[in-house]
């Protein structure tokens, strides 16, 4: 079985679902679930540790070998990639079983799991394919999977949120699918690697030109970089609390390794500079998302759109490390990439055990919660202090490689926005902090909530636990992001030089 | 004569599209939709893609504004005026995006050319050795089936994904798959109607079976005869109602069967894996490698069939049960 390593992370939730169609008691369907999403899991971690060892794998799926067939073609940062999506899916599966029984009701639970399961076979399967057009029906697959899942938030705003998203992400997905017909007409394949050598010799091309920018455009619709981000507050607002973890957690970040792909490998870096201004581009709306973003979400009232405003201003510091253009910078973006995940991931799952608890993510309603909810609340500090970038979490080593890098070009300008960025971080944070800790508690909605010390449940207590606690660890021992980070940067830069 | 067939079709789609833009009631605007459908698909028989003019007649041009019909009876037929109309920026990007298109045109090989990029690469290889290596005539079906059928199990994954996120969209309270009560069952009242229908059906429904297991030979294969065989039932129960249809063939059936499809192509290519081979490897099915060949894509284009035709009839119930929970 090990030499179909390669497929296993993205096979297991792809039978996965349907077969959990077929269940139809949601208890039965959530174990169902769970098992394929901690088995995905254990594939990924197999599959990082295998390319780790031996390189780059590849795998050609029906056994005809690439351009004719489609092939997997698995690098670190798939492996990365794949690890983090699949060990996200496990967390909010194991832990979010409470939650996903209170925001949903019981006709609806087991179907929100077959399209979990389908969201998650859709982000591994971008993840894992070296075949541009492969890359673009899982696509599809996540997308429609994630709108019918934004769709069943609580009440009917949600429904809304969802068709912004659906009209939003459709044309994104569309611009990806012009381009990738434009350089398919161009070079006569598909496969990620045939097109990155036969690009080059485009450059002059006006259409590869026109290919590459609906790609990019299409990408960042995907990724929310400002300013295409306004489906993302909406969506994160009002999707069911597990909902927004997976998301927030997963959906950008797989969407920025689309965007790595694609500028650094299909087409090599000397192509995509020469096309399109990208070092100004992604760092001055990088820049600008940072600002924009943090300043979004300081005034918000409600704490879960605050921080879906916070991801577009991290979004922003991905893309300024991607913009930088050095292998540090990209090094700094990837790491990056992994530690919001974490910061992001127990964030939303403590404001999920509280939303459980007071009905909603309202700041009004959050008053005082710290003394009933002394654990949930302390996660909830960590995830913050990492966001912030906070020396002993995972923040701050993001933050430090992104500094490290911009200094390195010497942009001395650009060091002192990220810095100040992380004030109006801290500004939020602390906002957070007075609320939930100085604040003297309101009458709560949800009537059954008992008085005095009530933790969350014990699922969602536990997953949230663990995802600060990693937020700490991987601010000590940085060994698995910063080396897998750097070993993906490294070969990314290696295959753009001839 | 081409070329004049070319010029008149798309003169015709610009038209259409125009109108489309400029008509208010919605009625109108879906007709017009259908006929969009109806001419892309001759305009792709005028470019010999055959295989997708045969879905876009069916879906572009039939299911899905049968789909925004049922929609427009539920929610009224007048679009309610927006209170205030910013043209100027989505105008901007809209023209923006179209200089672009336009851009890319500029440097694509010509129509038709023999020395096109997409016609040196990889595409020889399909035109010449498909005949040996999956031997069947139909090399659209042989790229789709077996070359990439990678590609062709993730879309038949989206057709699952779009049934299961219209289910939960809506689904009404507390009725997952229920069987409607018979009180509405209705007859149709017109005679015509009647007869005719009683004629068509069987006839819809073999044809479905014909374009099903003879994708290999000419064009089709499970997409459309999922479509068609849909189309078939849906015509049913929109002239008995959705009581009688669902009796024929109740929705926890067609919600089982859409899921039972994707796992039908997906465990065909597990057989592979079983044997140590790449997944949807079809050469373990048999000893020859071109009986192989025609016994796998026998089988994922079933599963394509029954779960293309399970989504829609599925879809098609979602919208029914909200229509009659309306009407009562």
């Amino acid at each position: 079985m090990l030499s179909h390593l390669p497929i296993l992370p993205v096979l297991l939730p792809l039978l996965g679902a349907p077969i959990c169609a077929l269940l139809r008691k949601p208890v039965a369907a959530w174990l169902f679930a769970c098992t394929v999403a901690l088995l995905t899991f254990a594939a990924a971690i197999a599959l990082l540790a295998q390319t780790w060892q031996q390189g780059v794998l590849s795998y050609a799926l029906g056994g005809w070998a690439a351009p004719w067939g489609i092939e997997y073609r698995i690098d670190l940062l798939n492996g990365l990639v794949l690890t983090l999506v699949s060990g996200m899916a496990s967390a909010v599966l194991l832990g979010g079983r409470a939650s996903i029984w209170r925001e949903t009701p019981e006709e609806k639970r087991s179907l929100f799991l077959v399209a979990f399961l389908l969201c998650l076979a859709g982000l591994q399967g971008i993840a894992a394919t070296g075949d541009a057009f492969n890359l673009f029906v899982f696509l599809e697959i996540s997308s429609l999977s994630t709108y019918a899942l934004v769709a069943t938030g609580r009440d009917r705003r949600a429904l809304v949120a969802a068709y912004n998203y659906l009209i939003m992400g459709t044309i994104g997905a569309t611009f990806i699918l012009i381009g990738i017909g434009f350089i398919y007409m161009l070079t006569g394949t598909l496969n990620m690697m045939d097109l990155a050598q036969r690009l080059p010799a485009l450059t002059e091309s006006r259409t590869a030109f026109a290919g590459f920018v609906f790609i990019i455009v299409g990408v960042c619709l995907k990724l929310a970089l400002f300013p295409l981000h306004l489906w993302l507050p909406g969506a994160y607002t009002h999707a069911s609390s597990m909902v927004t973890v997976f998301l927030a957690a997963t959906a950008t970040k797989v969407a920025l390794y689309v965007l790595i792909r694609f500028s650094f490998s299909v087409f090599r870096l000397e192509f995509s500079t020469l096309a399109l201004p990208l070092e100004t581009v992604f760092l001055t709306l990088g820049i600008v998302a940072v600002f924009a973003g943090s300043l979004v979400a300081i005034y918000q009232p409600d704490l879960k759109r605050g921080l879906a405003y916070s991801s577009v201003a991290q979004i922003g510091y991905m893309v300024i490390g991607v913009g930088v253009g050095t292998v540090i910078g990209l090094q700094a973006a990837l790491v990056h990439l992994f530690n919001h995940a974490l910061m992001k991931g127990a964030l939303f799952m403590a404001l999920a055990a509280v939303v459980y608890r007071v009905g909603d993510g309202k700041f009004s309603s959050l008053r005082g919660i710290g003394r009933e909810m002394p654990l949930t609340c302390a996660c909830m500090l960590l995830g913050g202090l990492s966001l912030i970038g906070v020396p002993g979490t995972a923040g701050f080593i993001s933050k430090w490689y992104l500094v490290v890098a911009v200094a390195d070009r010497e942009q001395w300008v650009l060091v002192a926005l990220i810095l100040a960025g992380s004030l109006l971080t801290a500004v939020y944070i602390w906002r957070l902090v007075e609320t939930v800790y100085l604040g003297v508690p309101g009458p709560r909605q949800v009537p059954d909530s008992p008085a005095g010390r009530a933790e969350a449940p014990p699922g969602l207590l536990a997953v949230s636990v663990v995802l600060a606690l990693a937020n700490v660890y991987f601010g000590f021992d940085t060994r698995l992001p910063v080396e897998a980070a750097s070993g993906a940067a490294e070969s990314l830069f290696a295959a753009g030089q001839p | 004569m081409e070329l004049l067939v070319d010029i008149a079709l798309l003169s015709m789609l610009v038209a259409t599209a125009v109108s489309l833009i400029l008509v208010r009631g919605l009625v109108a605007s879906i007709m017009l939709t259908s006929i969009y459908g109806l001419l892309s698909a001759s305009f792709f028989v005028t470019m010999d893609a055959v295989d997708v003019a045969f879905t876009e007649a069916a879906v572009g041009a039939g299911v899905s504004p049968l789909l925004l019909l049922m929609t427009v009876a539920l929610v009224g037929r007048v679009e309610q005026q927006p209170r205030k109309r910013h043209i100027a920026f989505p105008l901007l990007l809209v023209t923006v995006t179209g200089v672009l298109l336009i851009v890319g045109t500029l440097d694509m090989p010509p129509f038709g050319s023999a020395d096109a990029p997409a016609l040196q690469h990889v595409a020889p290889r399909y035109l010449q050795q498909s005949g040996e290596e999956i031997g069947i005539p139909n090399v659209v079906t042989s790229v789709l089936a077996s070359y990439r059928a990678y590609d062709t199990l993730g879309e038949v994954l989206v057709i699952f994904t779009a049934g299961i996120a219209v289910i939960l969209v809506l689904m009404l309270p507390g009725r997952r798959g229920s069987v409607p009560d018979d009180a509405g069952r209705q007859r149709p009242r017109n005679v015509v109607v009647n007869v005719v229908s009683k004629i068509l059906i069987p006839f819809m429904l073999l044809f479905a079976l014909y374009v099903q297991f003879h994708g290999e030979y000419g064009p089709g294969g499970g997409f459309q005869a999922g479509v068609i065989f849909a189309s078939g039932i849906i015509l049913y129960g929109l002239l008995y109602g959705l009581p009688s249809v669902c009796r024929v063939i109740p929705p926890p059936v067609v919600e089982a069967l859409a899921a039972l499809g994707v796992l039908l192509y997906a465990l065909t290519g597990v057989l592979a894996l079983l044997d140590g081979r790449p997944f949807l490897d079809y050469s373990v099915l048999a000893t020859d490698p071109v009986t192989a060949q025609y016994l796998g894509i026998t089988a994922i284009e079933l599963g394509v069939g029954v779960t293309v035709a399970s989504v829609i009839i599925t879809i098609f119930y979602a919208f029914a049960a909200h229509l009659s929970e309306a009407q009562r």
